[in-house]
């Protein structure tokens, strides 16, 4: 039994890289929800697509190798994506700041009533 | 071995940068650890094969997106910047919900029996990349530089204003 569970815990497997990313992805979300700063929830956010990247990854190599390298196509688009969403969300934040001076999330509350 | 002695270091600078980050009370040493933690998914994509990836990840995340982040506190920052970066009154509740997430998520994947395949992989990803992109994922392709100029375009708008003509 414990020679099984130390054979599975040093040959590193799907299962290794599938708890990394995910377990990076919820450091994310944490950062997200407990966070005042915006700018912390925005890098919270780019946690987030990088652990997802990890696991195309990971897939694409242990469970689809005939589909070639898709994974890593889908991974280079997600990429892409950040970048645009990056840029937008702080142009977003330095807009909002000139008129609340302000980046604290509890200040953004023009939607709420 | 060598495999697993080296995986668990990267996961290790990898989740921990990452957690310092979210504690850190000072934002611009938030923004320094992510850098770190983008630097060890790079070193993960190299453990998984994919050499191209490693580069695309230190190229735009650990240069360009961390360059927008820092600029980002530089403009907004005032006061003490040993203070920039608190928790809000979420943070008890948001910590318990997430260990739960991370315990439900390690169970799953321990649990699940994954379909494995037993092709090797392909020396270098560079022209498999390419070649799929321009072939089979070419619309997805073009739509992303178009949404890449749209999304520059819509950052200049939103930060300038749009001059009125008349």
């Amino acid at each position: 039994m414990i020679d099984i569970l130390m054979d599975k815990f040093l040959t590193i497997g799907l299962e290794h890289f599938l708890i990394l990313s995910g377990t990076l992805f919820f450091i994310g979300l944490f950062a997200v929800l407990a966070k005042k700063n915006v700018i912390a929830v925005l890098m919270g956010i780019e946690i987030m697509f990088t652990s997802v990247n990890i696991n195309l990854v990971a897939f694409n190599k242990y469970t689809a190798a005939e589909a070639l390298l898709t994974g890593h196509v889908f991974a280079i688009f997600v990429i892409a994506l950040a970048a645009a969403e990056v840029a937008v969300g702080l142009a977003l934040i330095i807009s909002i700041y000139r008129q609340r001076t302000s980046t604290d999330v509890q200040d953004f509350d023009w939607l709420k009533w | 071995m060598t495999m697993a002695v080296m995986f668990y270091l990267i996961a290790f600078v990898t989740l921990g940068s990452a957690f310092m980050m979210v504690i850190s009370k000072n934002i611009f040493h938030s923004a320094l650890l992510m850098l770190i933690s983008f630097i060890g998914v790079a070193a993960v994509y190299i453990l998984l094969h994919a050499d191209f990836l490693a580069a695309v990840q230190v190229l735009v995340y650990a240069g360009a997106i961390t360059i927008f982040i820092v600029f980002g506190i530089m403009f907004t920052m005032k006061g003490d910047p040993r203070k920039t970066n608190p928790f809000s009154k979420n943070a008890i509740p948001a910590a318990v919900l997430i260990l739960l997430f991370i315990v439900i998520n390690a169970v799953t994947v321990i649990k699940t029996v994954w379909p494995f395949s037993n092709i090797a992989p392909p020396e270098t990803t560079v022209k498999a990349i390419a070649d799929l992109m321009l072939t089979k994922y070419v619309v997805g392709f073009e739509v992303t530089a178009v949404l890449l100029l749209a999304a520059m375009v819509g950052a200049i708008v939103i930060v300038k204003g749009v001059k009125k003509s008349s």
